[in-house]
């Protein structure tokens, strides 16, 4: 299958925009080499990977071409000009299906493009498709699809986490050198780190809501994908930044976190929270972790013992607020204005109970109850109140770690990519996946998850940088200095890409 | 008059008003808050609650907001929440609506009434502001409904009053205050019957005498002032029925049917929703800054309350001629401006009052009273009652000029002089008109000589009526007193 290896496929963000700056490769012949590098990998098999869930071939190149024109011109273009992105297709995007993997949104074609769309598009992106995931983001394996399954690229067995599962195979099995998701409990860092790529959560607040179907609104935040620091970090740049129409938009143009990405490990202060790597952490994921803390003292930077007690309460209260708001939120979906509508030859009642059943899956139902049991009369205080509460003593507790550090290191997930259907019938055990990742988001806080070798089994480990609010630009240095330290250059192996192997 | 004993029973009542307010856009979008576009014309992502979508507040909606707290003398609380109620109806897009719940803008505050010349003060528990619902349509096909997302999002006040309203009269009083009120500061056009005003009252009745509350029943569907005066009045005694017969209270909404003049069950307390209210998540905390309220307040105008006691202070008026002339903010400028023009309040008073709000409403026939539309301009309301008092005309035949004002641009002066309506004074022909009539009656002289005193109005009378109204009245009483007594 090494025919499949195309040298342009390899190229990162950065290295394809300054390629195409230098005029020495198209974007329509870029575009078309990924495009390719997917039809061939993504679909048509059974053991396809399976990322995206609507490649948009014709309109990509359109795009390219145009980008081409602009390139062509000579005149300095934005950063993105002419590089093929794709999105988790939780993104609104005028004229093309959004779905969020849901049978409720199947065949919605929305008439307007989200913010980061916009920008994507003006900084020059080539929107090349839209990406799997967990049903309205709600899940950690993009096994609660309904749309279908995506398998890991290094081992197709395998899952590739979730819910930005599209957005993570997609990137590392090379089909796009980068896409966004977004991340409400890790479901960016959580398949970045199962899938062996770079994953990052802003700020809460850095990047735009507007235009991406909330789950969580207090939580969700859009992130980007790539298979390096410095090319995620480009992409965070070219999304990040005010918005008037998010009211929850942090005041703040997008910070520079390029220009002190390579300002090494020495002098950074690392803390590590016991709590994240006590009971349940697989051993290799743990030895890698320690290994790359040992390199990173080596290197200069002081490890830091310390302490985040309330961790444990971190899921439980994760899982009602998050559900709380995904119970209003996904009140939307009645059948009445777009979407799926079944049943309203029974009235009303009988329209929007049969369009939700129809519509949503087990997952989203499970979720939609949870919340509404939550928030109801009688139980809000016990349940919604109370997780308020235990979410401000979170955010404390990463206060005072901050105030004896600059990043916190610690594992992404507990265990490496595990096997599709392994965890389908066990929820508690698949809300576990995302115990690591969780606190950040109840604490608004940026992080990151970067690949730190391969287990023995040969899949990703991924290790997990937190940093406090607005700290993006330390948070990719201290990315960019454990990526040098770990070294990770492999790659999926290619006939497992093709689906040939794995089994 | 109804077949309880009147008087058991104390009636208690408590109002929420939700008050339309007139922005520009919606509450949390761009959109166009105004009525009559074609159905789902003034909408929007937003407002169509598509997915992904966010709202952004209006600032001009937290301003009028903050100009109704103040000028209800409500606290305006420098930090509140935005909170969702959630429930399903197709006239919702988002299956929530954004509200304030446990912590609203404004607490406190009140309005005075003047019921039965007594004034009354009742008290605010809260204004908050929340986003309106569209609305369905089932009378277009007969197979469908549709629904019209024009009035989602606009921008609504909801004013609660404490349970201090004591009877039907004054519910109606408290809702005609209000209206007055967010008129006067331009923030609402007041208009129950579009629905731009609604308001919900609740009712209960307790032994007289006893502090405690008793079970109350929520009445909907009121699109009138008079509405809302049957309505509670029907509920009052409906209530006070039940209660004589030993019977309980059911805790429930009901609609009002102004056709039958009944209310009528909607819903019991057991049906009613769980509306899930919680914070919203997609907007932060809403902060009113302290200068925004001082530059709210600096610009406030002079109130209803403030302006009717100087009304009373100022121009000697009774306090209920003050309170008609402060109903509309266009209706006490008039008055000042033709008290400006013509000093004689009192005079002028009482032609406002009568004749041209007669006029007025006239001139709105089956539509609202609107005192931005008064037909005669106050300078020339002044320009005709000062020919009153220099004594040209009589007030009689001021009336005549004054409908011949309505039609024309003319001066007061030039029509009566046209018309030859001038007071006659000269005592020649005053005399001779007085001969007339007395020589003419010889038998009610008589009568008048022999005691019939009241007989000299009926002599004036006479003698106005031959000079077409034109004798000076006072002239003619001086003058028919000598006469008679000769």
């Amino acid at each position: 299958m090494s025919e499949l290896t195309d040298e342009l496929t390899d190229l990162g963000v950065t290295q394809a925009s300054q390629r195409l700056a230098a005029r020495d490769v198209s974007s329509e012949e870029l575009t078309r080499a990924f495009l390719e590098r997917t039809l061939a990998l993504d679909q048509g098999t059974s053991q396809a990977i399976g990322a995206y869930l609507e490649l948009s071939a014709e309109s990509a190149l359109d795009q390219a071409r145009a980008a081409d024109a602009l390139l062509a011109n000579g005149d300095p273009t934005a950063p993105l000009t002419g590089v093929p992105i794709a999105l988790k297709d939780i993104f609104i995007t005028r004229d093309m299906a959004t779905t969020c993997a849901s049978r409720i949104l199947a065949g919605f074609k929305p008439r307007f493009d989200g913010t980061v769309v916009a920008r994507l598009r003006e900084a020059g992106a080539v929107i090349t498709g839209k990406l799997n995931m967990d049903e309205f983001a709600m899940g950690s394996s993009t096994e609660n699809s309904a749309l279908g399954t995506t398998r890991n690229p290094w081992n197709h067995a395998c899952v590739p986490g979730g819910s930005s599962g599209g957005s993570a195979a997609a990137v590392a099995a090379r089909m796009v050198p980068g896409s966004f998701g977004t991340d409400t409990g890790g479901s960016i860092r959580q398949p970045a780190a199962l899938c062996g790529v770079v994953g990052m959560k802003p700020t809460y607040g850095r990047v735009s809501r507007y235009g991406v179907i909330a789950f969580a609104s207090s939580l969700d935040q859009v992130g980007p994908l790539a298979n390096s620091v410095e090319d995620t970090a480009l992409l965070f740049e070219a999304v990040a930044g005010h918005d008037p129409r998010d009211s929850t938009s942090i005041p703040q143009p997008a910070p520079d976190c390029r220009g002190s990405l390579h300002d090494g490990a020495k002098g950074l202060r690392v803390g590590v929270p016991g709590e994240y790597f006590g009971e349940g952490l697989d051993p290799e994921v743990e030895k890698s972790l320690r290994a790359l803390l040992a390199a990173l003292e080596r290197e200069g930077a002081s490890l830091v013992e310390v302490e985040l007690p309330h961790t444990e309460y971190a899921v439980a209260t994760y899982y009602i607020v998050a559900t709380a708001e995904a119970s209003s939120n996904l009140g939307r979906y009645d059948g009445v204005r777009y979407g799926l509508r079944e049943g309203e030859d029974g009235g009303l009642t009988n329209m929007y109970g049969a369009s939700r059943d129809a519509g949503f899956g087990a997952e989203v139902k499970r979720r939609i109850v949870l919340g509404s049991y939550a928030l109801s009369a009688g139980y809000y205080d016990a349940y919604y109140l109370k997780a308020m509460k235990v979410r401000t003593l979170i955010r404390r507790d990463f206060d005072q770690a901050f105030e004896n550090c600059d990043v916190l290191l610690t594992p992404t997930s507990p265990d490496t990519a595990f096997e599709l259907g392994s965890r389908t019938d066990d929820p508690l055990k698949m809300y576990l996946s995302d115990v690591l990742t969780i606190p950040c988001n109840l604490a608004g806080l940026p992080g990151l998850s970067l690949p730190c070798g391969l287990d023995s089994k040969g899949l990703p480990i991924g290790a997990q940088l937190l940093a406090p609010p607005l700290a993006e630009p330390l948070l990719f240095r201290a990315a960019r200095a454990c990526e040098e330290l770990v070294g990770f250059d492999q790659r999926p192996p290619e006939q497992d890409l093709a689906g040939g192997a794995g089994k | 008059m109804s077949h309880y004993e009147q008087g058991d029973w104390e009636a208690v009542i408590g109002i929420e008003t939700h008050v339309q307010m007139l922005t520009r856009s919606k509450l949390f979008c761009g959109c166009s808050a105004s009525f009559g576009a074609q159905p789902n014309e003034h909408t929007c992502p937003v407002c169509q609650g598509m997915p992904g979508v966010l709202p952004v507040v209006n600032a001009q909606a937290v301003e009028y907001a903050v100009m109704a707290a103040l000028a209800l003398g409500g606290e305006v609380q420098p930090t509140s929440r935005w909170a969702r109620k959630n429930y399903f109806y197709p006239d919702l897009p988002k299956a929530y609506q954004v509200s304030q719940y446990e912590l609203p803008y404004c607490l406190g505050g009140q309005v005075t009434l003047l019921v039965d010349g007594e004034e009354r003060n009742i008290t605010l528990t809260r204004i908050h502001m929340e986003e309106d619902a569209g609305k369905n349509i089932h009378d277009a096909h007969s197979d469908f409904s549709y629904v019209d997302l024009n009035r989602a999002g606009v921008p609504l006040m909801e004013i609660v009053s404490e349970p201090e309203i004591r009877s039907a009269a004054e519910a109606a009083a408290y809702m005609r205050k209000l209206r007055t009120v967010v008129r006067w500061l331009g923030i609402c056009d007041g208009n129950m019957n579009e629905g731009s005003m609604r308001c919900d009252a609740n009712v209960s009745l307790r032994k007289r005498g006893t502090s405690e509350l008793g079970t109350r029943a929520e009445v909907k569907n009121m699109n009138s002032f008079r509405a809302v005066e049957r309505a509670v009045n029907y509920e009052i005694e409906r209530q006070a029925e039940l209660l004589n017969a030993g019977e309980e209270i059911t805790q429930e909404t009901r609609l009002w049917d102004a056709e039958h003049g009944v209310t009528r069950s909607m819903r019991s307390k057991e049906e009613a929703h769980d509306y899930r209210y919680f914070p919203c998540p997609d907007l932060l905390p809403l902060v009113i800054a302290d200068e925004l309220v001082g530059r709210v307040s600096a610009a406030l105008p002079e109130l209803p309350d403030a302006r009717r006691a100087r009304f009373v202070d100022s121009y000697d008026l009774s306090a209920y001629d003050a309170e008609v002339l402060t109903a509309g903010r266009e209706l006490a400028d008039y008055y000042e401006a033709a008290v400006a023009a013509h000093d004689n309040p009192k005079l002028v008073a009482n032609w406002v009052m009568g004749d041209v709000l007669r006029a007025t409403r006239e001139a709105a026939g089956e539509g609202e009273v609107d005192y931005s539309r008064i037909p005669l301009a106050p300078e020339r309301l002044g320009a005709l009652l000062a020919l009153i008092d220099d004594g040209s005309i009589s007030g009689k035949i001021a009336k005549t000029v004054f409908e011949r004002m309505l039609t024309g641009s003319d001066d007061p002066a030039d029509i009566v002089e046209r018309e030859g309506l001038a007071q006659v004074s000269d005592s020649g022909q005053l005399e001779a008109w007085i001969a007339e009539v007395v020589d003419g009656n010889p038998d009610k002289v008589e009568d008048y000589r022999g005691g019939r005193d009241k007989l000299l109005g009926w002599f004036v009378g006479q003698v106005m009526q031959l000079s077409r109204g034109q004798a000076n009245p006072g002239e003619v009483n001086r003058l028919l007193r000598e006469r008679l007594a000769g």
